[in-house]
């Protein structure tokens, strides 16, 4: 029997975290570091009567994107998920200063972080909000030693808590539709703040809020794929050929932007408000147009800030 | 949870040259499988790791009928387990003995 489906055709939101890896690099290009058979697993979930993962629910390693050398980082959305603990964390700041260890030799053209997570594990929670901090703080090295990271989201997970600063604070964004980037998620915000602040089973709502085509509209994500592993690999590519600069020009020029966002539609109540006041067609039907119909949209406010 | 393990005895070598191979991932009704070519050819072990308690027969009956349809000597088979229905293990162990045969 032949391949029906090629590996990179396949649909990001299905794949696992090591599909997306195979099918986002160069064929057989990628290495492991820390793999699965190293066993280094979390010291904590056993205490709970949990079982863990071989990989604790992120695989990292190293590899080629069109021939140039990357670093990529992927969560494994449906194991917690796809949350942050200590050893998980540490993964993810290790291959983060690797990359910026290389800054000036050998290092990497790239890093790519597969982000697919709820935030912080609660069962670890205080090693892994830790790691958020050290995460953002190997981000922020990273891109200023020159190296662009992109983060890339279309994951059951989303990115949210402590996922939802660290893709704020990558070079550039990638969306699918199913992606939702956001800090609280909507059952935080409900629980906090009951039911009419935020009904967290409207699904219609959340992605309003907090999904791709919302960020992407304003700002909040560089580039809208249609979804397959394929269409991320091709807007990572791009993406990382125009990368901004990390100066103070760049963030004086972000800081603008949201100042500005924010006097222009912080009074909106809901996504369709924004929409009418950027003057879009049909503000309504934003969210049923196909990925086609949306993309077809072209606004101001992406691709221009300080990812 | 649950851990126990299983042992047999196998008549022949598993296919294929990869010293190892990852399949599946522990979540509700999944699992992940870790094989590892590190025993006697004429041997083999099952390790597992279940979030639910009380079906150990079930799993021996599982493991041993796996163990009859694919004779993998050497290998050794390490499972976190979320859940799975055992139509679901089943098909997991065939994946990760199938991985094994794949180019290196």
């Amino acid at each position: 029997m032949s391949n029906p489906v090629q590996p990179n055709e396949a649909d990001w939101y299905e794949a696992s975290a090591r599909e997306r890896i195979d099918g986002l690099l160069d064929p057989k290009s990628f290495v492991e570091f820390l793999g699965p058979e190293q066993r280094a697993v979390s010291p904590h979930l056993a205490q709970f009567d949990l079982t863990g993962a071989f990989d604790d629910g992120i695989v990292v390693g190293r590899g080629r994107l069109d021939g140039q050398e990357v670093f990529v980082a992927a969560q494994e959305g449906r194991f917690l998920g796809g949350a942050f603990g200590e050893v998980h964390g540490a993964k993810l700041v290790g291959i983060l200063r690797a990359a910026r260890d290389g800054a000036n030799n050998d290092g990497p053209r790239a890093v790519l972080l597969l982000l697919d997570t709820g935030g912080v594990r609660l069962q670890e929670a205080n090693a892994g909000e830790l790691a958020i901090s050290e995460i953002v703080d190997a981000v922020v090295k990273v891109r200023s030693a020159g190296i662009p990271i992109l983060a890339l989201v279309g994951g059951r997970a989303g990115a949210f808590g402590g996922g939802g600063i660290i893709t704020a604070c990558c070079s550039r964004i990638v969306v699918s539709e199913h992606a939702r980037v956001s800090v609280s998620g909507p059952e935080v915000i409900e629980i906090n703040k009951g039911v009419e602040e935020f009904d967290s089973r409207d699904r219609a709502l959340v992605w309003r809020v907090c999904g791709a085509r919302t960020r992407y509209l304003t700002g909040g994500a560089d580039r809208y794929v249609k979804g397959s592993i394929r269409d991320f690999r091709e807007a990572a590519l791009a993406l990382i050929r125009n990368a901004p600069s990390f100066d103070l020009v760049t963030l004086v020029a972000e800081q603008q932007r949201l100042m500005e966002r924010l006097q222009r539609f912080g009074d909106c109540r809901d996504a369709p408000d924004i929409w009418r006041k950027m003057g879009l067609p049909e503000p309504e039907r934003i969210a049923e147009l196909d990925d086609d119909a949306f993309l077809a949209i072209r606004t101001k406010g992406a691709d221009h800030d300080a990812r | 949870m649950e851990q126990f393990q299983v042992r047999g005895t196998t008549e022949r070598r598993a296919g294929g040259n990869r010293d190892r191979a990852v399949i599946g991932v522990n979540a509700s009704g999944n699992l992940e499988v870790l094989v590892e070519r590190v025993l006697p050819d004429s041997e083999c072990l099952v390790d597992v790791a279940t979030a639910v308690t009380g079906f150990g027969r079930i799993w021996e009956a599982v493991i041993q009928e796996f163990l009859e349809r694919t004779s993998p000597g050497g290998l050794k088979f390490s499972i976190n387990d979320g859940g799975a229905r055992p139509d679901t293990v089943t098909l997991r162990l065939l994946q990760s003995v199938r991985l094994m045969e794949d180019e290196a």
